[in-house]
């Protein structure tokens, strides 16, 4: 009950902003879906700042299910990375143009 | 009881030593870790400097007393997320230096850094000009009273039941379609043309050998 809440959302916008970067630049899969972690962790940790800001616990009940739908992405997406990796080896995004035209 | 109850107002709003200097190394471990995911050349690289991101958030949940959700993170995140990323990356073959230095795409990179600046700007003034109202306090019941395991537990299953279920049904289907996506296709089992051959991955693998033997030759 110490640092002022600011602190915290501002390193969550940091944060946020990191992954935002890397979903946009890096272009290996992977990479990209780390990003995307880091862009939920970013979210958890202003939820749980607001929980304690506002005195309520909803803000770490959403956290919870921030994780688990974080669980599910990652299984699926991998699961696709994995299906697109046994069709043309790469785990590149560039490679995906198949509806280029 | 009213000098007691100032006197813990006068410490929330004054920041503790110790806190200010665990939540700036937290801070750092954190950004350090995140421009680690981002700058990694190698993705086993990537995923180590994400468990890094992870611990320091963790730790920020500690610090804001959220246990419960520390120990999740570290569980499910770098426990299990982070294992998984390694297990497909190991799996793929993937685990080798790539070129970061050169821009596939021209321009990609000034415009994302302009937009992503533009964004984390526009977020930070949001933050500092506006205020956070609310009009009912504790809608999902209060962050304190009762250990944060308790409190979460049972706002989890009296107020969030119907959510909480629900993602039962979401890991379910994530699962499900994991192994639908991840399982070799059947219809290559049958255009294999041999009985024998029970995985399109020997054939494969015979086919390759086949063709550089014919180059051999």
């Amino acid at each position: 009950m110490s640092i002022s809440p600011s602190w915290y959302l501002a390193l969550s916008v940091v944060l946020f902003s990191i992954g935002a970067l890397g979903v946009l630049v890096r272009r290996n899969v992977l990479i990209m879906f780390m990003c995307v972690e880091l862009m939920l962790n970013a979210a958890n940790l202003a939820f749980v700042t607001f929980a304690r800001t506002l005195h309520d616990i909803g803000g770490q009940v959403l956290v919870f299910f921030v994780l688990v739908v974080a669980a599910a992405e990652v299984v699926v997406g991998l699961g696709i990375v994995v299906a697109i990796f046994r069709r043309r080896a790469s785990a590149d995004a560039d490679d995906l143009h198949l509806m280029k035209g | 009881m009213t000098a007691l109850v100032l006197d813990l107002v006068v410490q929330a709003t004054r920041p503790t030593i110790p806190d200010v200097g665990v939540f700036a190394v937290a801070a750092a471990i954190i950004l350090a870790g995140a421009i680690g995911v981002v700058v990694a050349r190698n993705p086993v690289h990537s995923a180590l400097m994400l468990v890094m991101t992870l611990f320091g958030v963790a730790v920020l949940f500690v610090l804001q007393q959220a246990s419960f959700l520390a120990a999740v993170q570290v569980i499910v995140y770098a426990g299990a997320i982070v294992v998984l990323f390694l297990f497909v990356i190991m799996f793929l073959g993937v685990d080798r230096e790539e070129d970061i230095a050169k821009e596939r795409l021209r321009g990609q990179r000034p415009l994302a850094a302009a937009l992503v600046l533009l964004a984390t700007t526009g977020m930070l003034l949001l933050g500092e000009v506006s205020r956070w109202t609310t009009g009912q306090p504790h809608v999902a019941g209060s962050d304190s009273g009762a250990p944060n395991v308790n409190l979460l537990g049972k706002s989890l299953y009296t107020t969030y039941l119907f959510p909480f279920e629900a993602t039962s049904a979401l890991l379910i289907i994530a699962v499900v379609g994991a192994v639908v996506l991840a399982r070799r296709p059947p219809v290559a089992r049958n255009t294999t043309g041999s009985l024998t051959d029970d995985a399109t991955g020997d054939t494969t693998g015979e086919a390759v050998g086949g063709s550089g033997f014919e180059v051999d030759a």
